[in-house]
């Protein structure tokens, strides 16, 4: 019998009675979720900022600094979509177009389509994500209900900047991927 | 851990004879305990959530072979080559094959308990492909050769001194330079280079999604997206109770992990894979290793709901004074002493008594498993077995030596009074040592400190 035949006879045979998989219930929030996403997103190290409309983005993208690889300028940024690490690795700053932000816990979902190629977000030392105000949801269940999860081969939800805690439980932000995060919402 | 282990109470003494370096470690982990407690309050919410996990959790138990069908149904379609792996031997050489037959020199891996439990690192060493762990912790404790000490936070028995020192030895960084940022930013270079010249990336799973056929994997440091997204190989290796039926039970997990594990709303990034990326081959290997076993033992399965958020081992007093590398487990803490004794009875029989069951694990854990009523059922059946014996005696020493001093065990001594009044068998009872040890007063309605505070508050009020 192959290994696959054998674990599943074993789980068959030893598997408990049957136990039924609970709805999830709508939960009510009642705190405003722009004001709810910033606390959130400032308070893990990232930064966010409003701009009124795609004029404002345009004015702020042309104002970053070094490397910039914006992918949702398609044309712009299609030469990268099977660009190796060791060619993206001294990029400075991505932005990328995010589909959903969630106020709970300030992560935005991104979706390869609007990645190009999957190490953008990781690999730069600033991302930026940028998202539609009207995009943003209380929680991770909203969430959820708004994106499907296999739309893409890959899609991550990215909250602040990469950071770890393994050195004496001291906080360092900028770990393996980006120093630094914003998220720049569109719309009044 | 190819060598006999050393039992937990002989290990635990060692670690007791630095009282400085004991009470640190017991504060550190302390403090994530409290920034746990903080990030459960701030959802109103929570005791639903944790209701809910389980509940998934022991549906998706009920119906566990149902799950791996459809799962690996549905990765294959996705195009992820699915493998099965009914122990660690076979784990290991499956993860060797495919390797071998894309003649790869080095590895990148992100964290994984499952691959610390097969003991993959030695074993690919002994072959010559060489593995370089990723998650910083990981990264330290490998360059001092030793094991993870914790599941979450895997270096989190040494100080920055250490750390210092032996970066210093290795990647050759600044004698006596103790920052943390500056350390953090040496191995960001060195792993870096590691990144973009490894042949193939090894990672875990965090979560695997039976109706749509991927994974998820939750990092704050971004080395499993950089591993994975920068080779053209990719290998996910998952224990397989870590299936769930829905994406949307993905919502009330991600919700409570990182809550649990580190007090933070979400990690940084989790990362949804269901097709390999264009010129990549993604593997995944389900691994039973005993998993089936404990699945049939009606008061050990809710063990494998486990979501390894590591909120049991900080609350544990045990743990955070004893060390997890006195657990001789790839997983310490509470779960690991249910876990381990599944896997090798006679060796691991002495877990299950490194516990003064004071219930503190099972108020904490996430998904409601019953720690520490499972850890004094494993002391009938080791007893039963005859593996109890020498065991017990020894935990009742350690035991005494571990409480005894004064620290933070006082807070959670607190849960214990209270549950204390509620099931007073469960302490006073020959399966507890720790508490056989002494006879046990009844519970006193407030302890002394309480008393002499409140007292003390009065008098200056
Ligand atoms: S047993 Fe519960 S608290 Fe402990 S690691 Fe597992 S999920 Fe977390």
């Amino acid at each position: 019998m192959s290994s696959r035949d054998e674990i599943l006879s074993m789980i068959r045979e030893n598997r408990p009675a049957f136990s039924p998989l609970p709805e999830i219930p709508v939960f009510i929030h009642e705190k405003p979720l722009a004001e709810w996403f910033t606390e959130t997103l400032t308070g893990i190290g990232g930064k966010v900022v409003h701009l009124k409309d795609t004029g404002e983005v345009e004015t702020r993208i042309q104002q970053q600094h070094g490397g910039v690889i914006n992918t949702t300028d398609l044309s712009a940024a299609a030469k990268y979509r099977h660009a190796t690490a060791q060619e993206l690795e001294a990029v400075d700053t991505v932005i990328v177009p995010g589909i959903i932000a969630v106020a709970e816990n300030a992560a935005v979902w991104v979706n390869e389509k609007d990645m190009i190629n999957r190490l953008l977000p990781f690999i730069c030392r600033q991302l930026i994500i940028i998202v539609q105000l009207t995009d943003l949801v209380p929680d991770m269940h909203s969430a959820y209900k708004k994106i499907r999860i296999d739309e893409a081969g890959f899609g991550v939800f990215i909250a602040g900047p990469s950071k770890t805690a393994d050195i004496e439980q001291s906080l360092v932000i900028g770990a393996h991927g980006p120093l630094a995060m914003e998220v720049w919402f569109v719309g009044e | 851990m190819s060598t006999l282990p050393v039992s937990h109470s002989k290990a635990a003494e060692a670690f007791l004879a630095d009282k400085p370096y004991v009470s640190w470690h017991d504060e550190t982990l302390w403090f994530v305990r409290s920034k746990r407690d903080k990030a459960a309050r701030s959802v109103p919410e929570w005791e639903t959530l944790r209701e809910l996990a389980s509940a998934v959790k022991a549906h998706t138990l009920s119906r566990l072979d149902e799950y791996l069908v459809q799962f690996e149904s549905n990765a294959k379609k996705n195009g992820i080559h699915v493998h099965w792996a009914n122990d660690a031997a076979e784990h290991n050489s499956i993860i060797t094959e495919i390797l071998r037959s894309h003649n790869v020199q080095k590895v990148v891996k992100s964290k994984s308990m499952l691959t610390e439990e097969c003991g993959l690192n030695p074993y690919l060493a002994e072959r010559g492909i060489s593995v370089i762990d990723t998650d910083l912790g990981e990264y330290i404790v490998q360059l001092r050769n030793e094991h993870p000490s914790h599941i979450v936070l895997p270096a989190i028995h040494l100080k920055k001194e250490a750390v210092s020192d032996t970066f210093h030895e290795h990647l050759h960084t600044e004698k006596n330079n103790n920052d943390p940022v500056y350390l953090t930013r040496s191995a960001r270079t060195v792993l870096r280079n590691h990144f973009i010249t490894a042949d193939a990336a090894i990672t875990g799973v965090n979560f695997a999604v039976a109706e749509t056929g991927g994974f998820v994997i939750c990092t704050n440091e971004g080395n499993a997206d950089m591993g994975a997204h920068a080779s053209k190989l990719h290998i996910a290796c998952m224990g397989f109770e870590k299936i769930i039926p829905r994406a949307e039970d993905l919502g009330i997990f991600l919700r409570l992990l990182a809550r649990s594990a580190t007090g933070q709303p979400v990690t940084t990034y989790s990362s949804h894979f269901h097709r390999p990326a264009p010129g990549q081959e993604l593997h995944l290997v389900l691994v039973n290793n005993g998993r089936a076993r404990q699945l049939g033992r009606p008061e050990f399965r809710n063990s494998l709901k486990c979501i390894r958020c590591a909120a049991c081992f900080n609350t544990c007093p045990v743990y955070r004074r004893s060390g997890g590398h006195s657990y001789h487990n790839a997983v310490a803490g509470p779960i690991g002493a249910i876990l381990a004794p599944n896997l090798d009875m006679k060796n691991n029989a002495d877990l299950p008594f490194a516990s003064t069951l004071c219930g503190s694990c099972t108020n904490v854990c996430p998904v409601k498993i019953n720690i520490h009523e499972q850890l004094w059922s494993w002391r009938q059946v080791l007893m039963k077995e005859g593996y109890g014996g020498k065991a017990k005696e020894a935990a009742m020493k350690t035991m005494a030596a571990v409480l005894s001093k004064p620290g933070l065990f006082v807070r959670t001594a607190n849960t214990a009074r209270k549950l204390m009044r509620a099931v007073p068998w469960l302490f006073n009872n020959k399966l507890n040592p720790w508490y056989r040890q002494r006879e046990m007063p009844s519970a006193p309605a407030q302890s002394f400190k309480t008393w002499y505070k409140k007292n003390r508050n009065e008098q200056q009020g």
